[in-house]
């Protein structure tokens, strides 16, 4: 066997060299050294991202085909992980505290195992490796949605997940199962020569869909989203809105084009109603919500079904767009959890949107972070979120969805019209007591003044996604 | 010459901490950043302008244009593509020079003038902020990038007018400087779409071939940019906004209103010289035409104004209408024939921007120790103030057009140009020089000489002399006044990029300065005295002229009119009552509706896991369905 091959595996073995280093560090470090875990964990996941910025190759085929990896996958990887960073920063408070204090070493290692996963997800050129990666970002999944299990919703949020991931996972194996048995093999390039879209197959593509469907929460497999995002800790909540949603979006896109190419017709047909339902049901039940968590688990499916707009093409540009959009969506949806967080651990578990009431007076910056994060996934120019919109928007309108695109633009006034609630609270909505003004640690403040850049300058700098366009490929 | 990409960076810098974090720091402080950066930034133009000038001259005898650096910022086609990059070349250079100078005399007299007032801070965020924008509009490679930094100083102008944000006055002014040219650059941006769409690029020169088959519209792009031009350099009948404009600062008002953005029209026309020279003549004179109806116009106005710095405002519109007739007047490439008027017009750009400023600082000086911009609380003011005196005075007599001081040579040049194309425009333009002469030492003499001066019962002290932080510019500038009509300025600059070797022309030079002299005794006759007799006679006696000029023959209010009476009454409000009942109705049953329907599935989310599932597995076989049966 060719050890060489496992050098194809840089992010993944690099991830796995940090996990180690920390599971140690947390292990054998005593109550003093435990403090440094954070920085030590920033810093290593700062190398880890520096480390990938290097070129791998261009068409990575290891493993006889199990691990594949393109330039692509490789710049997903990174903006995952920086997405991870940034989060893994806003986590400093609510890691401190003195319930959670002792078990941070957990956090960091299974928020970790996670995105392990995801890369594996990504990077699978056969099933099984794919399966194991779905799994592996599943599982400790539910742990950290059950972190602080002494707390009752937040052991609710767990069982919930974790079953609903069963249940999605046994459909999605039942359909992989289907595919097996009409082509004989769970290779990628092998299926994706044998499909003939018989009825069979199209139920296995339905069931396959389903099992992602439900990590990217997309209408009808979004039930738990809310349920679960609101009674999760604030960070994890943040961590599944953006990086879980993300790798599994662009998983499926990336299987749909790898393996279920020859059956196009139907998986449009499929998305198109998929993302007309997710846009619009999600921005229905957005308008209600009093919890901001709960509100943001909505407005997460109603920007997944955006996402999808990006897939339903299966084409070069839709690929270079979702990504832009997963990029632009993470940091703003990051500032958003992070000013969230940061408000709820300094008031003692405040989250409603009326709690927010007059935040402007008391915490200004704050609010700017939150105001401009809130416009750029309304989709305002010149914040980026316009940009990525437009882009995805663009993508679907040349594929030919002309009417999915009116439909998305319409959801998009309606979109515009809760985000605005959220300023207008902030900004107008007059309070007695507003959230007292307090100073936020430097872990958190630098987080968010990395978000708020982001979202001002992303859709600025043609340049990124010039150079994301420059690796897209389709079907 | 890659290091030419900082005289952006540091000023916008110097814009973002100033603005973002400027209220952490002290008022002394937040001016000295702002000063300190804009010293290096005016270094690094000099050395630039030393670089550029000594390079060796290429095969044909011109300047090289540099490019150090360009970025593609938006490409739409292959040669259709916003980008963003530093262009040098002898005008673009000789505008670096000029902003920088202007604007680090500028950013110290503020030290003084703005001492203590509320906002300082933000003030010098403010000027880095236009510095930066103006720098950038000049360099621009592109007609895009020049648009860009385009509007962000007339954003900067809007905000730096608006400055005192209390005053209502202000305010108004802000606004109306900020739609006037904001309607004139719906022209420029119009012109640029035409530009973009006959020739397929943005870019300055497009291939010969490409201009010749583009025939008319490409006058009518050209046409269309001039009227953005004649949008932010005031000229008539879009030059309401400037008088206006003087609400603000009077630094600000030396800055951005009288020696750099104003002359933005100016040099927009000089950056598409060569297009319009060689394809659209008939629209340069054009141009020449409604700069001459221009200078006359303010030169007129000017004559009655008691405000002193309006008296300044109309004479900077009129100038800027001498530059916009010297570039107009221009028939041929050819400086020793027919194009001479292209340098002349930069030329006294150039000379302008510095004798301008110079008055408007001195004019600062003035209102900083008497308190109040009008002429009637003047008067006497010579023995109190020295140094202001005989700056404002070299000032005066420069832009008189009176040797040796810079003003004589360029406006010379201009004349000269204009005897060359028409003897009428050459009559015309010496007149109004004449008239330039007289409203100046109006100016001069109601100011520091008449009357003595008289405490008002407010002010319990005698006005003195400004202090170091403002004399210190005052005196620069004079010198440079002094000194820079002596600068071979032909050599750098002219329409066809070769040396030229200015020569005054005798006849025109005597003709004018006789003029001038005549002018001047003119007003000495009348203003020097402590009663003016024969002025409030000629007042009295031209009682309807003399009313309609002081209400600048009612342009505003014809605005007011059409704005008012026409646009709003007849247009606005039946749109007005479209929106509020047609579309807000509609968009208000579309929310009704998504509240409803909001409402009536909310069962759907119920908390219970296993109602969950069913919902799953229902959905997947209900897609299931769809696929086997479409």
């Amino acid at each position: 066997m060719d050890y060489s091959q496992f050098l194809y595996m840089r992010p993944e073995l690099s991830l796995i060299a940090i996990i180690v280093v920390l599971f140690i560090y947390d292990l054998f470090s005593g109550e003093k050294a435990r403090g440094y875990l954070q920085p030590l964990t920033c810093l290593l996941l700062f190398a880890h991202i520096l480390l990938n910025l290097f070129p791998t190759g261009d068409n990575i085929n290891a493993f006889g085909g199990m691990y594949q990896s393109q330039p692509m996958i490789a710049w997903v990887k990174t903006i995952l992980s920086i997405g991870t960073l940034i989060a893994v920063m806003q986590s400093n408070v609510w890691l401190k505290r003195e319930d959670t204090h002792h078990k941070q070493g957990e956090f960091y290692t299974l928020t970790l195992f996670t995105l392990l996963g995801m890369f594996f997800m990504m990077s699978s050129g056969h099933f099984l490796l794919f399966v194991i990666g779905l799994e592996l970002a599943s599982i400790p999944m539910a742990c950290l949605v059950a972190f602080d299990k002494y707390k009752h919703h937040s052991a609710e949020a767990g069982a919930k997940y974790i079953l609903s991931a069963m249940f999605s996972s046994g459909l999605m194996l039942y359909g992989i199962s289907f595919l097996y048995g009409t082509t004989g093999t769970l290779y990628f390039a092998d299926v994706a020569s044998r499909l003939n879209a018989s009825p069979l197959q199209l139920m296995a593509l339905v069931f396959f869909f389903a099992g992602l469907a439900f990590k990217i929460s997309l209408v009808p497999f979004h039930l738990w989203t809310a349920d679960v995002y609101e009674g999760a800790p604030t960070n994890v909540t943040a961590y599944l809105s953006v990086i879980s949603k993300g790798a599994a979006a662009f998983t499926l896109l990336v299987i749909f084009i790898k393996v279920f190419a020859p059956m196009i017709t139907a998986w449009q047909e499929m998305l198109f109603w998929v993302i007309i339902a997710s846009i619009t049901i999600a921005n229905l039940f957005a308008i209600r919500q009093q919890n901001i968590k709960r509100f943001f688990a909505f407005s997460s499916i109603s920007q997944a079904g955006y996402l999808m707009l990006g897939t339903i093409g299966g084409n070069a540009i839709g690929m270079t767009s979702m990504v832009f959009y997963i990029l632009v969506y993470m940091i703003a949806n990051l500032a958003v959890f992070g000013v969230i967080s940061i408000i709820e651990q300094r008031t003692d578990g405040k989250v409603n949107i009326s709690d927010y009431n007059g935040l402007y007076k008391t915490n200004p910056k704050l609010t700017l972070v939150m105001t401009l994060a809130l416009f750029s996934l309304a989709g305002i120019p010149p914040f980026a979120g316009f940009f990525s919109k437009f882009f995805i928007f663009m993508s679907a309108f040349s594929a030919g969805f002309k009417v999915l695109v009116f439909i998305a633009l319409i959801n998009t006034v309606i979109s515009l019209y809760y985000y605005l609630l959220v300023v207008k609270a902030m900004y107008i909505n007059p309070n007695e007591q507003p959230v007292a003004t307090f100073k936020s640690d430097a872990y958190t403040r630098l987080s968010l003044v990395l978000c708020t850049l982001g979202i001002v300058l992303l859709g600025i700098a043609s340049g990124v996604y010039d150079s994301i366009n420059a690796f897209s490929f389709g079907i | 010459m890659e290091y030419t990409i900082l005289l952006l960076i540091l000023p916008f810098l110097s814009f973002l901490l100033l603005g973002l974090t400027g209220t952490e720091f002290k008022p002394k402080t937040a001016g000295l950043i702002g000063t300190a950066v804009l010293g290096i930034v005016t270094l690094l133009a000099y050395i630039t302008a030393v670089l550029y000038f000594s390079r060796e001259r290429g095969a044909d005898g011109t300047f090289q244009t540099l490019i150090p650096f360009n970025a593609t910022w938006l490409p739409f086609t292959e040669t259709l593509k916003i980008e963003m990059g530093i262009l040098l070349d002898p005008i673009s250079v000789m505008m670096l020079v000029v902003i920088s100078t202007v604007s680090l005399m500028v950013h110290i007299y503020s030290f003084g003038y703005m001492n203590g007032e509320k906002g300082f801070q933000r003030y010098y965020a403010f000027l880095s902020l236009f510095t930066m924008s103006m720098l950038g509009l000049v360099v621009a490679t592109n007609i895009f990038q020049m648009y860009v930094f385009w509007e962000l100083v007339g954003v900067s102008s809007y905000l730096l007018i608006g400055f005192y944000y209390t005053k209502p006055a202000a305010i108004a002014a802000s606004k109306k400087a900020f739609i006037v040219t904001r309607f004139a650059d719906l022209g420029f941006l119009i012109g640029i779409l035409i530009y973009g769409y006959v020739t397929g690029t943005f870019s300055f020169g497009p291939q010969q071939q490409v201009l010749a088959a583009a025939g008319s519209l490409l006058s009518l792009a050209l046409g269309l940019m001039f009227v953005g031009g004649a949008g932010k350099s005031a000229m008539f009948p879009l030059h309401i906004w400037l008088p206006d404009a003087m609400e603000g600062p009077t630094p600000v008002s030396a800055l951005i209103h009288a020696a750099t953005m104003v002359v933005a029209g100016v040099y927009l026309v000089a950056r598409m010289f060569p297009l319009f020279i060689g394809y659209a003549p008939e629209t340069l004179h054009v141009v020449a035409y409604v700069g001459a109806f221009t200078a006359l116009y303010a030169a007129i106005v000017a004559c009655v104004q008691t405000d002193i710095k309006r008296v300044l405002a109309f004479s900077t519109i009129s100038q800027i209408g001498f530059m916009m007739v010297a570039l107009g007047v221009c028939t041929s490439n050819d400086p020793h024939a027919g194009g001479l008027g292209y340098m002349a017009s930069m030329f006294h750009l150039f000379t302008h921007a510095m004798f301008k400023a110079l008055l408007f600082l001195g004019a600062g000086a003035i209102i900083h120790a008497v308190h109040s911009n009008e002429m009637m609380n003047m008067g006497g003011l010579r023995k109190f103030m020295p140094v202001t005196h005989i700056t404002f005075l070299i000032a005066c007599l420069s832009i008189a057009g009176i040797p040796p001081f810079s003003g004589f040579f360029s406006k010379d040049e201009i004349l000269t140009a204009c005897f060359r194309y028409s003897p009428f425009m050459g009559v015309l333009m010496t007149f109004i020089a004449g008239l330039t002469a007289f409203y100046m030492f109006r100016l001069y003499y109601n100011i520091f000489w008449g009357k003595p001066y008289e405490v008002s019962e407010d002010s319990s002290h005698m006005p003195h002399e400004a202090p170091k932080s403002m004399t210190f510019p005052l005196i620069f500038l004079a010198a440079l006044t002094c000194v820079a009509g002596f600068i071979p300025f032909g050599r750098f600059i002219s329409s066809n990029g070769e040396s030229y070797t200015i020569h005054l022309s005798i006849p025109v030079a005597l003709t004018s300065i006789c003029v001038a002299v005549v002018a001047i005794l003119i007003a000495t006759f009348m203003y020097k005295g402590a009663t003016q007799p024969v002025a409030d006679k000629l007042a009295a006696r031209f009682n309807g002229l003399h009313r309609a000029a002081y209400k600048r023959f009612y342009i505003d209010e014809v605005y007011q009119f059409i704005t008012h009476k026409i646009i709003f009454r007849c247009i606005s409000t039946p749109i007005a009552w479209f929106d509020r009942h047609v579309i807000d109705g509609f968009m208000n049953s579309l929310a009704w509706v998504t509240n409803m329907t909001s409402m009536s599935i909310r069962g759907l989310q119920s908390g219970n896991v296993q109602q969950y599932t069913i919902v799953f597995l229902g959905g997947t076989l209900l897609l299931v369905l769809i696929l086997l049966l479409v």
